[in-house]
């Protein structure tokens, strides 16, 4: 960008911002990078989770309820598997938004269909954390 | 509405000879989707547990059932591919990995480790809960 075209001629300014406040932040979609880099975090933490997760699903193998309780109810164990909640729901959250927004193309569709993966996400990952707490409350 | 200017379009998909990574590319997508509601089965297991004996019974016998064995290991290997997949491309996100046999290494390595690993899942499984 030419020193010009980044401040303008005074005649043509429409606005009083600068070139850096217009894309700080913004961007395309007005959100910027944060779901790109909300996306990589959660993957990150996600991997480092999913070690203990398969051993704690292997745990409950061949249990019944109140064995399984007893597990998931269990300090450590019950942290683990919020933190695994809430990362995968944020991060299938936005990867499904992502492939709604390559594919459909029809504008009510679209936003109709990220309004429901917003619901679908959230009840997903409430109704679980609910689970969880509840387990570990022994209520 | 306005005359349409017939232009040049460019090749979509179907144009180019597939390539490993194209594919796998595909493949990551619709592991993530198919892990989306795959969540639901997970949703359901844990409110299953927290609400007792009965609910977690259905869950035991629908997941025990053929179908539902096959969906649990259908489920275990799009998790497991969706990792690997997912780590290939944080390498890619930082820089790396971008040479043909590179790209080529890591993408078999997801293919392959994703598959093994979730056949040593499934092993360690039936060698714990004879199977449930």
């Amino acid at each position: 960008m030419s020193v010009e075209e980044s401040h303008g001629s005074p005649r043509k300014a429409r606005s009083m911002r600068t070139p850096l406040a217009r894309v700080r932040s913004l961007g395309a979609s007005h959100s910027g990078t944060s779901d790109f880099w909300r996306q990589r975090i959660t993957a990150v933490a996600m991997a480092l989770l999913i070690v203990p997760v398969i051993v704690v699903v292997l745990m409950l193998l061949g249990r019944n309820q109140a064995g399984a309780a007893q597990i998931l109810g269990s300090l450590p164990i019950a942290i683990i598997l919020l933190l695994f909640i809430i990362a995968s729901a944020w991060h299938m959250k936005i990867g499904m938004q992502v492939v709604i927004e390559d594919y459909i193309h029809n504008e009510k569709l679209k936003l109709a269909s990220v309004m429901a993966n917003n619901f679908f996400s959230i009840a997903v990952a409430l109704a679980s954390i609910y689970a969880i707490l509840k387990l570990s409350s022994g209520v | 509405m306005t005359a349409r200017i017939e232009r040049p379009l460019s090749p979509h998909l179907q144009i180019y000879r597939w390539t490993l990574t194209m594919a796998l590319s595909i493949v990551h997508r619709l592991t993530g989707i198919a892990l989306y509601f795959g969540t639901l089965l997970l949703a359901w297991w844990l409110i299953a547990a927290a609400s007792g004996p009965g609910a977690y019974a259905n869950v035991q016998a629908f997941t025990g059932s053929i179908i539902g064995k096959l969906i649990v290991f259908g489920y275990t290997w799009a998790l497991m591919h969706h990792l690997l997949s997912g780590l290939r491309h944080l390498v890619w996100d930082l820089g790396y990995g971008f040479k043909a046999t590179e790209r080529e290494a890591l993408t078999w390595g997801a293919l392959i480790g994703g598959v093994s690993l979730t056949v040593l899942v499934w092993i360690a499984a039936y060698a714990i809960g004879g199977g449930r």
